[in-house]
This record gives structure tokens, sequence and C-alpha cells, in this order.
């Protein structure tokens, strides 16, 4: 197969998009002026924070989204793609952040969608299970065909999701953020595997916002920022500083002054969580733990493996089975919101937007929105719009959220800014125990930055905090112990060390802590 | 008791069930492919007056059954169009808009039905789809009664159901349609047109409506009378979830609820009970809420977009 298809060596371009500009209704500006080159056999990096419109650029090229202005060329001919049967055709491949697989069909159901005339009788698949068998021989992509995408892993669905691009022919592969949900030797197996791809001749643009895996994978890099095309570079010729500084417009400091852990007495306890998933299939399993004050416990872990139910049950929002529960040394005997409040907890959700912010609400609403009943906010049942202005204008000053006005609606505000406004509610509350989730998915570097200090000046003031993030930098950066989390179970605990990150990869993979180490 | 009156009255119940069961399928199975790609249509009661009272008034003016069959279909895939124009193209509820076609549909067939045929001088009774008579089969003692003495349209539903089978699981349209009910921007990412899917979805389902709002006044009553539907396209959208979204489960559904209903008919003309008529009216559609009540709490998941409307 390698000779087949020689390694293209001069640099020929197989797409141009020219000047792409993209908006919304609301009046977002995804691109604005967009300019992009990629040459046959290259793997291409777009690189850029979220809201940067990597994800709509390659959108437009897959034929979702009609830009308003621009044009592209692809294989040297002017391309004009109107939905995504045109880019398959002309063999586009785009593998989805979200993937775009029917949870209830098989894989080769998923792969041979789309593909025949309505009229196609299916009722041998056979030939086509067979195929897919021998493609994911040849690729290295196990995946058993005929097995139910529902029943898959994450690892293995994104394997389905490339395979289906290959087996409709592809000579460009579009990856967007595909290691987001893989553990650490998943990505490196994926990134692996993609090298040899291009090795044979195809081409791959990948979006990422990671600049570890820029470095490690791209030949060239594209940077996006606010919608423009900032620069082009080779890899080679460049380092994560310089492209740190493309990709958000400034010097970045992640450095964190976090002071040395301090023990206290224990303040949360948890014996033998259990807890059913929607589907009445066990997601948390026999779960126990302490977190004492003035410590951050990290949970890692892929995405999917209990993490939202294990904290939606300490929140008291799932029902839940326990041995006990102490908080603050009262023992609890069930999940109960108001108690929990009560007794000091505060919680910042994994889904602002669903579950931590009332959308349609202003900023000062969703300020008030667990107190609004009580004094001084509320006076024999009416609301105190003063003090309430009063009070918000404050946190905004306080958590430096970017807002016109307090009673601007919360949807209007940038996803970072939504996230200080959750920030800020609950830790104005004094919580001794808080519960995280996700704090800083899906928002920008300069929030993210704020966000982590906040969590950590809260440890340092007393808290005890539990942290589920399957960012595993965001664990090693905040938690003073580790916490890995696979299916459901603590796979064991490790220190924040950054020798221990190969560890906790495996570990996130299933394995015992005694074949970790 | 003596064995023989028993075997009758079960023989009798059972000869029915089948017959009362069948609006109700044709309407469920055309529901099924509906709810499939992801469009829940709760005007089907409308939609079957529809059918039914176009079928009628063609088949009495001009005298053949099958025209009218024809017509009717036609007149629920008109509906059909509509009601996926104001659903998927205009992306109205679909919910307010399934019940503004059942208010529409009682309305306009009940106005037309009073203009057209109420003073009318000549009787109205059509000569129904007969009975069909099959050799040595129709007079096998009590089989014979209850499977083999139906008129054509009763027949048609064991065409119906595994055709409708064929089609959902074993063909490229098929799988299309499964793909939009449940992640149609994952269909369409691979070039399945989601709309015009849902379009043909959608009538498919009325024109089956139709035919089971038709099925009343060409095989089962004589003529058109106002309601006749009587909430059997109601009915019918539950079994579509009593049967798991699968025509066969819709069988089997539509039979359960065809029991009841011959049940309570032959209970309403024995002499010593006194149950209120009102109270027998209303057993088969209450035994059917009960089992749906105790059917759900075994969480088979509906198609995951059904409603929502696309882009």
């Amino acid at each position: 197969m390698e000779d087949s298809m020689p390694k293209n060596n001069d640099s020929q371009t197989i797409l141009r998009m020219e000047e792409i500009h993209k908006s919304f209704p609301g009046g977002v500006l995804a691109n604005r002026g967009v300019n992009l080159e990629v040459s046959q056999g290259e793997i291409h990096c777009l690189l850029g924070e979220n809201g940067a419109g990597k994800t709509v650029l390659m959108s437009v090229l897959y034929g979702l989204y009609k830009p308003e202005a621009g044009s592209i060329y692809y294989k040297n001919e002017k391309f004009d793609v109107h939905n995504p049967k045109d880019a398959i055709q002309n063999r586009i491949g785009m593998v989805h952040q979200h993937f775009m697989l029917v949870e209830t069909l098989s894989v080769a159901e998923n792969i041979i969608l789309g593909q025949y005339k309505p009229w196609k009788v299916l009722n041998n698949l056979e030939p086509v299970i067979k195929m897919i068998r021998q493609m994911s021989k040849d690729y290295g992509l196990n995946v058993d065909p005929t097995s139910l995408v529902q029943d898959l892993s994450v690892g293995e669905q994104q394997r389905v999701e490339i395979l289906k691009a290959l087996y409709h022919g592809a000579d460009l592969l579009i990856l967007d953020e595909p290691t987001a949900v893989l553990t650490p030797q998943e990505s490196e197996h994926l990134l692996d595997f993609l090298r040899q791809l291009a090795d044979k001749g195809l081409t791959i643009v990948f979006i990422t916002h990671k600049l570890e895996e820029v470095m490690q994978i791209s030949d060239r890099v594209t940077i996006l920022r606010d919608g423009k095309t900032i620069a082009t570079v080779k890899t080679k010729e460049t380092n994560p500083r310089e492209l740190a500084k493309m990709m958000v417009g400034r010097e970045v400091l992640m450095d964190l002054n976090k002071k040395e852990k301090q023990p206290g007495k224990m303040i949360f306890s948890v014996k033998n969580l259990s807890v059913k998933d929607e589907r009445g299939l066990p997601a948390v399993r026999n779960f126990s733990f302490d977190v004492y004050e003035r410590e951050v416990v990290g949970i890692a872990g892929v995405s999917g493996n209990g993490q939202s139910e294990l904290a939606l049950a300490l929140a008291g929002l799932m029902d839940s089975e326990f041995d006990s529960i102490i908080l603050n040394d009262i023992l609890i005997t069930k999940c109960d919101l108001t108690r929990l409040n009560q007794l000091g907890m505060a919680h910042i959700p994994e889904d602002r937007q669903k579950m931590g912010l009332i959308l349609p609400f202003s900023v000062s609403e969703n300020f008030i929105a667990e107190t609004f009943n009580d004094r001084p906010f509320s006076k024999f049942g009416f609301l105190q719009f003063k003090t309430i202005k009063n009070y918000s204008q404050s946190l905004v000053k306080k958590f430096s959220i970017r807002v016109g006005d307090v009673d601007e609606e919360i949807a209007h505000l940038s996803g970072g800014n939504q996230q200080k406004v959750v920030v800020a509610r609950e830790l104005d509350r004094r919580p001794k125990f808080l519960l995280v989730n996700q704090p800083t998915r899906g928002i920008d570097i300069g929030a993210t930055e704020f966000v982590r200090q906040q969590i950590i000046a809260e440890r340092d003031g007393g808290a005890a905090i539990l942290l589920i993030s399957t960012d595993l930098e965001e664990i090693f950066a905040l938690s003073d112990r580790i916490l890995v989390m696979f299916e459901g179970q603590i796979m064991g605990e490790v220190s924040p060390n950054p020798d221990m990150i190969e560890q906790v990869g495996l570990l996130m993979a299933g394995k015992t802590i005694e074949s970790a180490l | 008791m003596d064995l023989l009156p028993s075997i009758l009255f079960l023989q009798s119940i059972l000869a029915a069930t089948w017959r009362m069961a069948t609006p109700i399928l044709y309407a469920a199975v055309g529901e099924v492919f509906s709810e499939k790609a992801g469009v829940i249509n709760i005007g089907l009661e409308g939609v079957m007056l529809i059918g039914a009272f176009s079928a009628y008034s063609v088949a009495f003016e001009s005298g053949s059954l099958w025209l009218g069959l024809l017509v009717g279909i036609l007149a629920g895939i008109l509906s059909g169009l509509i009601f996926a124009f104001f659903t998927i193209t205009i992306k109205a509820n679909q919910i307010v808009v399934g019940a503004a076609f059942n208010m529409i549909g009682l309305g306009i067939t009940g106005f037309l039905y009073r203009s057209m045929y109420a003073v009318s001088p000549v009787p109205l009774g059509l000569k129904t789809f007969p009975s069909l008579e099959f050799p040595f089969l129709s007079s096998i003692p009590f089989f014979g009664e209850v499977l083999f003495k139906h008129n054509i349209m009763v027949y048609g539903t064991l065409l119906l159901v595994p055709v409708a089978t064929f089609v959902l699981y074993k063909t490229a349209f098929g799988l299309s349609i499964r793909a939009v009910g449940e992640h149609p921007k994952a269909a369409d990412t691979v070039g399945v047109n989601v709309l015009r899917m849902r379009y043909v979805s959608v009538m498919i389902g009325t024109a089956l409506a139709a035919v089971g709002g038709a099925f009343l006044v060409l095989a089962y009553a004589d003529q058109f009378v106002e309601g006749i539907v009587s909430g059997r396209g109601f009915i019918a959208l539950a079994v579509v979830v009593f049967g798991r979204w699968k025509p066969w489960g819709a069988f089997w559904s539509s039979l359960l609820f065809g029991i009841f209903y011959a049940l309570q008919l032959r209970i309403q003309t024995m002499p010593d009970v006194n149950i209120p008529y009102q109270f027998l009216q209303a057993l088969p559609y209450l035994a059917t809420l009960l089992v749906l009540v105790g059917f759900n709490k075994r969480r088979v998941q509906a198609p995951k977009t059904l409603g929502v409307p696309y882009k």
C-alpha cells in the first residue's frame, strides 16, 4: 500500500479558501475574511481559541454553512459546495467534534447511510460488513461493524467516524478537536495513525487549541483569532510560546502561584455512593472519598465515565444510594439540595447554559437565583430591586465581568463572562464545600486564568473543593490529590506530579494502579 | 354453564377483533413512518375523517369503492403535504398543528356532509366491500369465522405490516428515515436530505391514516356520519408507542384494542347486563391506556428528535 501512494513531496496546493465571511443571526461574526491554504499530503493544523472560527470555516468547506462572501479553490478548480453531499463526492471527509453517528444504528448502517439511492434494498449487508472489516484491519482501526454505536466507547465511536470518512473516499480529511474525548494514550495512537495516513498521501486538516498537538503532529499551522487569519507558519520554524501569543493576542502566563497545601480537618466525606444513569445502568459504583479543608481533590477521567452523574448526585439533582455522606460534621441521609446548600455547599455545574444560568433572565436575576427569597433581596415577598442592583454591580466589579448593565440578558454575554457569573454567585456564598464540574470548558484563556485563580483563592481561604474535569492539564494545575475515574469507579489516587501524567492516562483507560505504576 | 354458548361468544368477539383493529392499524403503521422520521402527527383523527369523507362521497357519487379509496388516499397525501409544510418548512409546533388538523377535519367533514347529504332524498348507503369466502378454509368451525370471512381491506393489513417492516428495515430509504428521526444532523452530514425525508414520511403517514378512515365507510359502516372516526386516531397514536415504533408492534397492539372493542360491543347487546353503555364504550380506550401506563415503565425510547424541527 505504501508503494501505491507515494508521498507527494512537492508542495502542491490542494485547497485554498479566500476571504471567507460568515455571520450568524444575532450578529456573531464567526469568520470575517479568513484565508487558508493547504498543501497536498500535509497535516495542517488550524489553531485558535474557542470561538475563533475554526469549526465554522471547515463547516463552510464541508457544505454545512453557506458563506456570505469568499471563494474556495479545491484541486485547482473553483469549488462550489452547497451541501455535504458535494463535499463527500469531491472526496472531502470530516470527523466532527460531536460525533455524527446515529446511536441506535449499527456501525455498518452508519457507514452506508446516505450512500445509496432510496429504493436500494439492503437485505444483505454482509459484503459491506466484510469490506469494513477489511478496512479496519488495513488501517488498524479496530471496530466490529455489526455492533450498535450506542454500545461503543467514545474512542471506538471516533474510529467509526474516521472509517466512515475513509469508506466514503477522502483525499482531504478534516478532524475537529479529535483528541478532546480521548485518553493520552488513545490520543497518541490517533496522532501516529494520522501521520501514517499523511505519509500515504492523504491531506489532513486538524482543528485544535492544544499547542502540544500542533507541535507534535503538524507540518504547518494556521492561527485564527476572532474570525480572522493571524498567520500561517511552518511548525519547525515556530515554538509553543509564539503560537500561544498569536492565538491569544498577548503574552500568556499560566502561573497560578499555588501555595503549599495546609492540612485541615475533614469537611466532606462520602462512603459507597452509587448512581444509576438515565437508562438505569450503573454510572457511579461504590464511590468513596474525603475532602479536607484547604485542599482541591481532582477527579480525572475521560468524559462519560460517570463524572456527570457523580456531580449531579452529590448536588442532590439525581437519585443515588450511599452508606453515608458527612458534610461539615453533619451526617446526611438524603442528598437534598436545599439542605446541602444550608450546610455550606456550592455547586458550579458542568453546563452553565443548561444548569448554571437561566439564559433569558438578566445578569442580576441570575446572581440572586438561589437567594432571591431571602433578606435583603426580598422583603414580605417583594423583590428589593435597588439592593439587588447594588449587590450585582459589586459582584460584576469584584469578578471583573464584562457587561454593560446588570439588567442585560445573560444570553448576550460571552461564554467566559457567563461562567464568571456562575462562579461569582457560588463563591460569594463563602462555601465550606465547593463542587466544581468542568469550570473552564469552552471559555477563553483569559477567563480560564481568572476562574482557576478564584478556585485556588477559595482553597487558600479554607474551602474544601472537589474538582471534576476532563482537562488533564487543569487537574494537574489545580489539584492537591487526584482520583482517577473509569466506568464509575475510582481506579486509584495519584499526586499531581507532572511525572505521573502517563500513569493517570493508563488509569483513565481502565488499567489498575498496580499495572500502571 | 354450557360450553357451546361460551364458544360462540368467544367466536363472535374474535371474529370482530381483527376488523375493529384494522382502521387503527392502518393509521398506526402510517404514524410509525412519521414518528420514525421525527415528526409526531397528533392530527391523525382529523386526517382519518378527511379520508373517510372523501372516500365516501366519491364512492357514493361514482359508485366505485376503489375510486373512493383512491381519492381518500389522495386527500390524505394532500393533508400530509399541508401538515408537513407547517411543521417542517415553517417549523410550527407539531402538537399545535396536529390539534388544528383534528378540529379542521371534524369541522370541514361535518360541514360538507350536512350541506351535501343531510337532506338527501335518496338512500345514502354504500354497498361495502364484501366478505371473502375461501373454499374449505371459511367453513372450518370457529377458525373459519374468526380468520377467513373478512373483507379485502382487513386482509390488506397482512400485506401492509410486512411491507412496512421491509421498507423501514431493509431499504436505504428506511435507513434514512430512521436516521433522520434519531440524529438528523448526522444524516445531513452524509448527504441525506433531512427535510425531504420528513416530508415523505409524513405523507406516507397521512396516506395510511386516510386509508384507515376510508375503511370505516367502505368496509365497515356503509355511510359517513359526523365524527365517525370517534377517537380511533388517538388510539392509533397510543398504539404506536405501545408497539415500540414498529409495524409488527402496532399490529399486535391494535389487535389488543380490537379485542376490547369487540368485547364491549357484545356486552352492550347482552340483555341482563346493567352497565351504562357510556362506560362500556369507554372500556377499550381505558384498557388501552392502562396497558400503556404499565408499559411505559419499560423505558423504550422514542425517536430522539421526535417533535423537534430540524434547523
